[in-house]
This record gives structure tokens, C-alpha cells and sequence, in this order.
């Protein structure tokens, strides 16, 4: 294992100076690197990488552990961007129980289905019941709340939620808090959390040590990344004042079909890939709808998010893997 | 199309261009500026309502096209009108019987905003 990890740093680093990285981008590489990520620039896109320095050095130690996010399978969606939606979350599922590190559980941020159908949740539960980890949490995307406001989504996924889905849980002195950010939007605006959820989070860190790690996962973006196509959620800045006071804040969303990673302080923002179809760089379409690729290269814009956190590090990391 | 021709058959020659304009799907500022009487089209492509803004006569019907590969809805912002969610090709109608401004969004989509005018 240990050699496997040197000799993914060495990839890495190789990979880094085989990008033409200048000193500038070298030096953001770094600021990264310290907190457990390295930025490498790939086509374009940030792309995130683990720096392997502890990562994935699962010995058995309290404490450490690691999960994966998955996103955007959007069940039901049968256009040409990906004919067969099922066929790749069921090759991402392939791919989380192939991990050398079998993640705990996973978490879904998200238009976990197309249309908000029953049967299209059916078959998204049905293949993440062959994942080898059995837990998923789950927070809804706007394509899982159409027509009736939430309540099918708070049905079936809304056991031990409060108001229109969000929650928080402890695992292994990691505390989580699942948001929902896709109701009562406003004509011509973002995405939004809402004055009743942002005084529950509120209520829901107070009580925490500045120590805890944080991980926030919600479908939109918490941190804006196009607001021309709605990339980002009005009030995060709110949300985000509440985990000021905390040392390693990592915040997990979907919604835009690609990875993006940023650093702000004490808090790493990082985007998922989808399990169904990749949509544009910002800017770089007409709109942000689902990009059609030659079908040989559609899984490699697809793809899934295994998240380590090793105790005593810093920050968490996070590595993308395509689907192929 | 055949009823729509029977409408346009009783209509005054400067509507029936404007209308035909709409129908054919062409950006026209003919179609944005002449109050259509009886029905008028707005298109959903690339995540934008076509066109912006639609002025039609009052009793007038206003039919949305999804065309685009994503579901999205047409939602008065006042709560005048809702649409179900409305997937590729899928339609909705509103019959606007009072004259006044509507603005409208997607619900999905908050970015894409639209606006009738009817007159």
C-alpha cells in the first residue's frame, strides 16, 4: 500500500510538471498541497488531485476512513448526451467497489433522478444496493423536487431529515451537514438555502469544537462559479459565516456536471462529476445543458469522488476518478 | 395549424404577418411589437424563452415549446399561472383575458426569465 501511495505521489508530481505548469501555477499547486489537494489544470478544467503525502493509508487506525460522493445520475434522461443513464451509475458503482480503500458510505448530492419519478428513484436505489458500502445519504437536486415541491423526495429519503431535507450527522469525529438548496428559487436568481435552514445550521455548529473536520454537501454550488447560469446559491455566504471558526471545512456539491476546486481559507470547495452526462464549461456554450460527446469518450467526463480523511491532517482529500 | 388557419383567415393583414411570423419560429421584432389576438408561441432553446418578450392581444392563448434536452417550467412570477414541469417538446398554454404585464421564470431554472404583454 505504502508503495502504491509513493508511487502515486510520483505520478502525480510527474503528471504536474509533465502539464507545463509555470511558476505561478506551481505555487497555487503548493498552496493546495497543503491542504491535501494538489490543482493540476487539465483541457482547462481544475482538476483535483490527491496529494498522496497520507492518503488512502488505511492501516486499520482509529479515525481514519474514507467515503465517496456520487452525483447527477439523473435516472429517466434518455437523450443522445447518454442513451443509457442506469448502464454508467451502474459502471460507477462497479468502480466504488473496486477502491483499494472500500469507502464507508457514499453520499448523493443530488438529481438523483430526471423527472422526480418514482421508478426513476426505484432504479437508483436498486443499483446503489449493489455498492459495496450499504449507507448513502442523499440531498435532493432540483430534478428530484419537480411539480410537488419536495414531498415525494421527503418520502422516500426524509426519515430522519428536518424541514425540506437538510441534516447533519457524526461519523468518526467528521461532522456532516446535508443542505438543500433547490426550493423556492426566485425568479432570476441562484440557488437558496432559506432563513429556517441557515438558523438550523446555525444551531446545528454552535455547540461544535473549532477542531471538528466539516464536511457541507449540497446539490448547487455553495460557492459561485457562473452566475450567468446560475452556478452558485444566493445566501451560502450565510451559511458559510457560521464554519468561519472551524480549522478544515470541506464543502461537496454537484449540479454542474464537472469538477471544479477552490480554496477559501480554512474551506476547500470542490465540485462532482456526473454519473449521466457532462455539461460545458462555464461560458463555453450557448447553455449549460447536457454536452453530446462521441460516445467512446463519454465515460471519461463521468465519474465519481472518493473523499479520504486520514486523523491529524489538515483537510480532507479528494480524489476524481472517471469511469474509465 | 389548420384551426390556427381558419383564425388567421378572419384577422386584419398586419396580425396575420405577425402571427405567421410567429409561427414560423422567426426572431421578429414585427412579432414582438403587433398584438397577436388569438395565439402566439414562445420557445424554450438553450435555456431561454424566444422571444424575451411576447405582446399579444387580450384573450389571447400563449403556447410554451420545451425544445431543449432538459425539463423547465413557465411560472408567473406573481402566481398568475404554473406550469407543470415540462419535458422535451411538451407544451403548456395560458389564456390571458386581462390586460397587464406578466413576467415569468423558470422554476427550475430561475435564470431564465420571460415576459407577456398583453394588451
Amino acid at each position: 500500500m505504502a508503495d502504491k501511495n509513493q508511487g502515486l505521489i510520483d505520478q502525480k508530481w510527474h503528471e504536474l510538471n509533465d502539464d507545463g505548469v509555470d511558476r505561478r501555477g506551481f505555487l497555487k499547486c503548493m498552496a493546495w498541497a497543503g491542504t491535501g489537494l494538489v490543482w493540476t489544470m487539465s483541457g482547462g478544467i481544475p482538476v483535483s488531485r490527491a496529494f498522496a503525502k497520507n492518503t488512502g493509508k488505511s492501516d486499520g487506525k482509529d479515525g481514519d476512513f474514507s467515503f465517496v460522493q456520487i452525483s447527477d445520475s439523473h435516472m429517466g434522461f434518455s437523450k443522445p448526451a447518454n442513451p443509457d443513464v442506469g448502464a454508467t451509475l451502474q459502471a460507477a458503482v462497479d468502480k466504488i467497489n473496486g477502491l483499494a480503500q472500500p469507502p464507508e458510505f457514499l453520499l448523493h448530492t443530488g438529481d438523483i433522478s430526471h423527472l422526480t419519478k418514482p421508478e426513476q428513484f426505484d432504479t437508483v436505489d436498486q443499483i446503489l444496493k449493489g455498492a459495496s458500502a450499504k449507507d448513502v445519504f442523499f440531498v435532493p437536486g432540483e430534478h428530484d423536487v419537480l411539480d410537488d415541491n419536495g414531498k415525494s423526495y421527503l418520502e422516500r429519503y426524509g426519515k430522519n431529515v428536518q424541514g425540506a431535507g437538510w441534516y447533519s450527522f457524526d461519523k468518526r469525529g467528521v461532522h456532516f451537514i446535508g443542505l438543500v438548496n433547490v426550493l423556492n428559487l426566485k425568479s432570476g436568481g441562484l440557488g437558496s438555502l432559506g432563513a429556517e435552514q441557515l438558523e438550523w445550521m446555525e444551531k446545528d455548529v454552535k455547540h461544535l469544537k473549532h477542531s471538528t473536520p466539516i464536511v457541507v454537501f449540497a446539490h448547487i454550488p455553495l460557492w459561485t462559479v457562473y452566475p450567468e447560469w446560475g452556478w452558485g446559491t444566493e445566501d451560502s455566504a450565510q451559511a458559510l459565516a457560521y464554519l468561519k471558526k472551524f480549522g478544515s471545512v470541506t464543502v461537496l456539491n454537484g449540479h454542474i456536471h464537472q469538477t471544479m476546486q477552490k480554496v477559501e481559507g480554512n474551506v476547500t470547495f470542490h465540485t462532482a462529476m456526473s454519473t449521466a452526462f457532462p455539461q460545458p464549461q462555464p461560458g463555453k456554450a450557448d447553455s449549460p445543458g447536457p454536452m453530446k460527446v462521441p460516445a467512446e469518450q463519454l465515460r471519461s467526463l463521468l465519474g465519481i469522488t472518493d473523499v479520504n480523511y486520514v486523523r491529524g491532517q489538515h483537510s480532507l482529500a479528494a480524489v476524481d476518478s472517471s469511469l474509465e | 395549424m389548420k384551426r390556427t388557419s381558419t383564425w388567421v383567415a378572419s384577422l386584419a393583414l398586419p396580425v396575420m404577418v405577425a402571427m405567421l411570423l410567429v409561427l414560423a419560429g422567426s426572431p421578429s421584432v414585427t412579432a414582438n411589437d403587433q398584438p397577436s389576438a388569438a395565439a402566439a408561441e414562445v420557445k424554450i432553446d438553450n435555456f431561454s424563452f424566444g422571444p424575451q418578450t411576447l405582446t399579444v392581444a387580450v384573450g389571447a392563448t400563449v403556447t410554451w415549446t420545451n425544445r431543449d434536452d432538459i425539463p423547465h417550467t413557465v411560472v408567473s412570477t406573481d402566481g398568475v399561472f404554473k406550469s407543470k414541469v415540462r419535458d422535451t417538446d411538451e407544451k403548456f398554454s395560458y389564456t390571458f383575458d386581462k390586460a397587464g404585464t406578466y413576467p415569468y421564470f423558470c422554476s427550475i431554472h430561475p435564470k431564465m426569465t420571460g415576459t407577456v404583454v398583453v394588451q
